[in-house]
């Protein structure tokens, strides 16, 4: 490395213009992008797991249609991000296998069960309104392609935490049984959502650097506060309730206080011991290794058509 | 099963797409595909999921070149010193209409 490079990075940072991929940049820049960035790739794809449990028991033809776009947003959204990250210069195999391996982690809220209908709608609502609040400072992400990535993601995003909060608003205006499914819904995912922020800031040192870089804007704990704020109002348009007896209005911070988190879980969801761990890594797994004959036969219809007299594919033109 | 990785078979693509008719396409990202109209459809699913295109372009990554960001100083300076480029650069008097 030069020193005429580093300044030159230093000073685009500085004045927000964004890295691009061909552009130099610091080794741990680097490192610190492919962490976050496949991690953030792989979370879309596990997160796919949990709802795609409820796909075949949706309770309608239209909540099952919903579902089913939302999940194939998902995957889109993984695959922009592996994209965005293979920029960085690492293969999608190398991503895929330290997925597979456990070397790279996904985000720690996918290893907690979906165990009724109304966990669909508290995902979209709460999982997605954490994922939103994370993800739309990432759209001004110093590193260009990851920003980009964010902002196709973002407007999608929308969607999903809307029909999330329309399955509970259903819910709570049902029965006494669909009431109770509704709250439990909620007292269940809202510990883990508050979580999704990562540990406090006096806990995470690699937030400091990532705001440095401008890859961050905001630390986890503003992020954390913004979330319950909105969320204690929201959940008032459910007449429901949040289960922190703590949460209380604070005059003087103009914003709600909320309990202790329970960091012992977080950190062993982190580790591997959460509910469904093991179960999302083989899925996983499972899935790629019994998609292999689709990838090697498609590979062999293409390379058998390159020898052939006609090089353009059946319904394709040249532009 | 064992597979060998995907992308040693299945080439990249790069994808360009037109958003209405009037405009140019532009870059809207990159997947594998194992041909152009597998790379065609995949890109339909994953960035028109929402009318954004009503056309679409995929080219083999492998056939883009680029310019070298380390030697845009040079590579460009050829443009910075050429202000009588721009319209601004000619001094006419103000009751001039219409120009």
């Amino acid at each position: 490395m030069s020193a005429r490079e580093q300044e030159i990075f230093d000073q685009k940072i500085e004045e927000e213009i964004r890295i691009e991929p061909k552009d130099w940049m610091p080794d741990d820049y680097r490192k610190m992008l492919i962490r976050q960035m496949s991690q953030h790739a792989h979370s879309e794809i596990v997160g796919m797991l949990p709802e795609g449990n409820w796909i075949t028991r949706a309770p309608s033809l239209r909540r099952k249609a919903t579902l089913i776009a939302k999940v194939q947003d998902e995957a889109g959204h993984g695959l922009y991000l592996y994209s965005a990250t293979e920029t960085l210069g690492i293969t999608r195999e190398e991503t895929i296998e330290q997925l597979h391996s456990g070397k790279a982690k996904y985000s720690s809220i996918f290893n907690y069960p979906t165990l009724t209908w109304a966990d669909i709608g508290a995902i979209g609502w709460l999982v997605d309104g954490a994922a939103i609040m994370n993800q739309v400072p990432l759209c001004r992400a110093s590193y260009g392609p990851y920003a980009r990535a964010m902002i196709r993601i973002c407007k999608e995003e929308s969607f999903h935490q809307r029909q999330g909060f329309e399955i509970l608003l259903v819910l709570s205006r049902g029965n006494e049984a669909q009431k109770a499914m509704c709250q439990d819904a909620i007292n269940r995912w809202w510990w883990p959502s508050l979580m999704m922020f990562g540990p406090n800031d006096d806990a995470s040192p690699n937030s400091q650097r990532s705001m440095q870089w401008k890859i961050k804007r905001f630390s986890n704990d503003e992020l954390r506060q913004k979330f319950v704020d909105v969320c204690v109002e929201q959940v008032k348009t459910l007449e429901m309730s949040l289960p922190d007896p703590k949460i209380k209005w604070n005059e003087e911070t103009g914003h709600y206080e909320f309990g202790e988190i329970n960091w012992d879980e977080f950190y062993e969801v982190l580790k591997g011991n959460g509910p469904c761990n093991r179960e999302r890594i083989e899925a996983r797994k499972k899935a790629h290794a019994e998609g292999a004959w689709v990838r090697e036969a498609a590979a062999a219809y293409a390379s058998k058509n390159k020898y052939s007299s006609n090089t353009i594919p059946h319904g394709i033109q040249t532009a | 099963m064992e597979s060998k990785p995907h992308n040693e078979n299945w080439p990249l693509w790069e994808v360009f797409i037109r958003a209405r008719q009037g405009l140019d396409h532009k870059h809207a990202g990159s997947l594998y595909a194992a041909d152009a109209r597998m790379a065609v459809e995949n890109a339909r699913d994953v960035y028109t999921r929402r009318n954004e295109g009503i056309s679409i372009w995929v080219v083999e990554s492998k056939y883009i070149h680029a310019s070298n960001p380390s030697e845009s100083d040079s590579f460009y300076d050829p443009a910075t010193d050429k202000v009588y480029r721009h319209p601004s650069f000619y001094n006419l008097p103000d009751e001039l209409k219409n120009i």
